[in-house]
């Protein structure tokens, strides 16, 4: 996908400016604003009748141009940047950049707030897969489950609001642990807040609804004909164009690649709990939903199991007040909601980073698109688009 | 001359009060089975929600893009809301209660709820704009596709009532005791219901709207009271065709252990409440279903509902003849 190529421009201005309908093909624009594009996604589809047979994405629409932001900002700065770049899981998007600042500084947060992160991560997780459960179920034509992922995806939001004072940019994480919690607790000078009253019952309560919402979902979406016509062996995405498209998440597990950075990494203790890494065989749209919903489970399972087993102690390593990172390089990747996340900082010693590099799990995803959508039906088009649960944001930073 | 008129008020009125009894039972039902609070509880219990809906639409500026066809653009909802309107002119409220009993009355009915596929074509036509295109042609194709299943299921009926009349049909009914769709016409009447709710392009036969894939198909460019017209009659046409629906199977004005003296009291209430029945069940399936592919649809219309119809049309000839 070479957006750059001056080609690609000419068949654009082409498209927006033709009103007259060509007997063969037509150049149909879906985009950037149209229902199903998860925002400002644009696509320049050749399309004849309803098949479909050239699709050349257009990214940029929603460019804020976080790289470059982060260049004239300090560390703790950032993190309220890179909260934004996938809005749907604010939360996951600070882990990586504050793991790799720490360990650009050589600190090592607490056991305690680590395990905290954990448990926020995987409650974004499961949030940004209640917002694709009904998004999906929306495109490909039923209107009621997002009522009900909204529903149930506000009780996990709620939660994440008691730790952390915010439901979509939390900001939460600081170099070397976590912010003291913003709910009530017992608090004197010296004890600073942690987590909220009633927080574990809370949790607990919450999670088994999610479990019991993932095998409502099972139900309701998956149980459905029409839905299992829409879906299975449409957009079918091999195991080896996956990987050879750098495709992450999700998406390559339903292709049938047991690749998660949770099992392979150490950014989060994810090694002391007992989870399933769903994947799926057919790398159709169906495999993908259903993975989803899966994990949904398996994050609510790993969350029970971190409440259960807290360690104690302080919320904040050491850390120097004014935060200077030594001069080095390094590169952090996580496992998101959406796929692979990484943040590559080069620090020359400053206050803030001499370069950021983002690499976002959405923006190669996407760019599997022109091949998946290769001679596909209309509203194939949609459904395969919504399966790969994308978010703008997230492509273009 | 005045009693013309008062048929065509009483049918307009009819065609309309039944859009909003339908509105509200959509909205109450979405709102019902997805747990909103709106249209459930706010403004006496919500029934005064689609009295708002209605005058936001009419105090919305009617917006004509410069690009369009401007006198088929224009004309393009008439031809929906006059195929829905009038085909509640043979609706028998009882056997006395109906604006005309025609002795080609089914057929009537038929021909006319197909002149709504020329609105939605012109539509999509008109509006200049690819979505529009494309989701007048899909309508196009798919109510073609509809009609035969739909007329080869009412073949059926006619066949065993041995007339055309609406009037003639319930009065057979009442001579068989049983309605249609439980003496020898279920698969008919099952066949009618898929293809009608395909023809009033609800979930899950609504690619023509498809708001996710066509944003809003043949009514992407309409607004103001031209779409209203278009809202309103996608509803006049399922209460008409739910009101045809239970006429032709279900036994229209007639109830059972009541003297048939007093047939036009209870045989307005009988045929509503038939009808609102079969219309919750479209409701209820609207809320419920996802929605069928362009060619998944086409494929149920050719390869299952027009054989099944016209075996069903093979049984009901030989067992008439046979019994």
């Amino acid at each position: 996908m070479n957006t750059i190529d001056p080609r690609n421009f000419q068949s654009i201005s082409e498209a927006s400016v033709s009103v007259e309908i060509e007997t063969e093909d037509m150049t149909l624009n879906i985009g950037p604003q149209h229902p199903s594009t998860h925002g400002v996604l644009r696509l320049v589809a050749k399309v004849d009748g309803e098949k479909v047979y050239n699709v050349e994405p257009v990214l940029g629409y929603m460019h804020r141009g976080y790289e470059k932001l982060a260049e004239v900002r300090t560390y703790p700065q950032i993190t309220t940047l890179v909260n934004r770049i996938d809005w749907v899981a604010g939360f996951s998007n600070e882990i990586p950049f504050i793991a790799g600042t720490e360990r650009l500084m050589e600190i090592e947060a607490p056991e305690r707030a680590k395990q905290i992160r954990l448990i926020l991560t995987e409650m974004a997780r499961i949030c940004s897969h209640f917002v694709f459960n009904g998004a999906y179920a929306l495109e490909v034509g039923a209107l009621t489950p997002i009522f009900y992922a909204m529903e149930d995806r506000e009780r996990v939001l709620d939660l994440i609001e008691s730790v952390t004072g915010g439901r979509f940019h939390p900001n939460f994480n600081r170099i070397g642990g976590v912010k003291p919690a913003a709910g009530s607790g017992p608090t004197t000078k010296k004890n600073i807040q942690d987590l909220p009253v009633g927080f574990y019952r809370d949790t607990k309560l919450a999670m088994e609804k999610v479990i019991e919402a993932a095998d409502k979902f099972q139900n309701l979406i998956g149980g459905n004909e029409v839905f299992h016509k829409r879906t299975k062996n449409v957009g079918v995405l091999s195991k080896e164009t996956a990987e050879a498209y750098g495709v992450s998440g999700p998406i390559l597990r339903a292709s049938g690649v047991k690749s998660d950075l949770r099992t392979q990494t150490d950014y989060l203790p994810y090694e002391k709990f007992e989870f399933e890494i769903p994947i799926g065989q057919n790398g159709d749209c169906y495999d993908r939903w259903d993975v989803r919903t899966r994990e949904m489970v398996e994050s609510a399972k790993i969350v029970l199991q971190a409440i259960d087993d807290m360690p104690s102690g302080p919320l904040q390593a050491k850390v120097p007040k004014v935060i200077k990172v030594p001069a080095g390089r390094t590169y952090v990747r996580a496992e998101n909601p959406k796929g692979e996340m990484g943040y590559y900082i080069v620090s020359e010693g400053g206050l803030g980073p001499y370069r950021l590099k983002v690499r976002t799990a959405s923006f190669s995803n996407v760019s599997i698109l022109p091949v998946m959508l290769e001679g596909a039906l209309l509203p194939d088009l949609i459904a395969i688009m919504g399966s790969l649960d994308f978010v703008l944001g997230d492509v273009d930073r | 001359m005045t009693d013309v008129l008062i048929k065509v008020g009483f049918v307009a009125l009819a065609a309309l009060n039944g859009a909003v009894i339908f509105t509200i039972m959509d909205v109450k039902g979405a709102s019902w089975m997805q747990r909103r609070p709106g249209p459930l509880h706010v403004g006496l219990r919500g029934f005064i929600f689609p009295l708002a809906e209605i005058l936001k639409f009419v105090q919305k500026e009617d917006i004509i893009p410069t690009d369009v066809d401007r006198p088929v653009f224009k004309w393009a909802p008439a031809y929906v809301v006059v195929s829905a309107v009038s085909l509640f002119a043979v609706v028998p409220l009882s056997p006395t209660l109906v604006v005309v009993d025609l002795e080609l009355g089914v057929f009537f009915a038929l021909a006319i709820s197909s002149l709504s596929t020329i609105g939605v074509l012109t539509a999509g036509w008109s509006s200049a704009n690819k979505y529009s295109l494309m989701g007048g042609l899909r309508a196009a194709g798919q109510l073609i596709a509809y009609e035969l299943p739909l007329i080869l299921a009412v073949v059926g009926v006619v066949i065993q009532a041995e007339t055309m009349s609406l009037v003639g049909i319930v009065e057979k009914q009442i001579e068989w005791g049983v309605p249609f769709a439980f003496s020898g016409q279920i698969v008919a009447f099952l066949i009618f219901m898929i293809a009608a709710t395909a023809e009033m392009m609800r979930v899950p036969f609504d690619m023509p709207i498809g708001e996710s894939e066509l944003t809003m198909g043949f009514m992407t460019e309409y607004s103001g009271i031209r779409f209203l017209i278009f809202y309103i009659s996608e509803y006049m046409s399922m209460f008409v065709l739910c009101a045809v629906a239970s006429t032709l199977f279900l036994g229209g004005y007639h109830l059972p252990f009541i003297p048939t003296e007093w047939v036009n009291i209870y045989g307005p209430i009988s045929l509503i409440t038939k009808t609102l029945i079969l219309g919750f069940i479209l409701v209820a399936v609207r809320w419920s279903f996802p929605r069928f592919r362009e060619d998944q649809l086409q494929n149920l219309a050719w390869k299952f509902l027009i054989p099944a119809s016209l075996l069903n049309i093979l049984i009901t000839a030989v067992l008439k003849v046979v019994l």
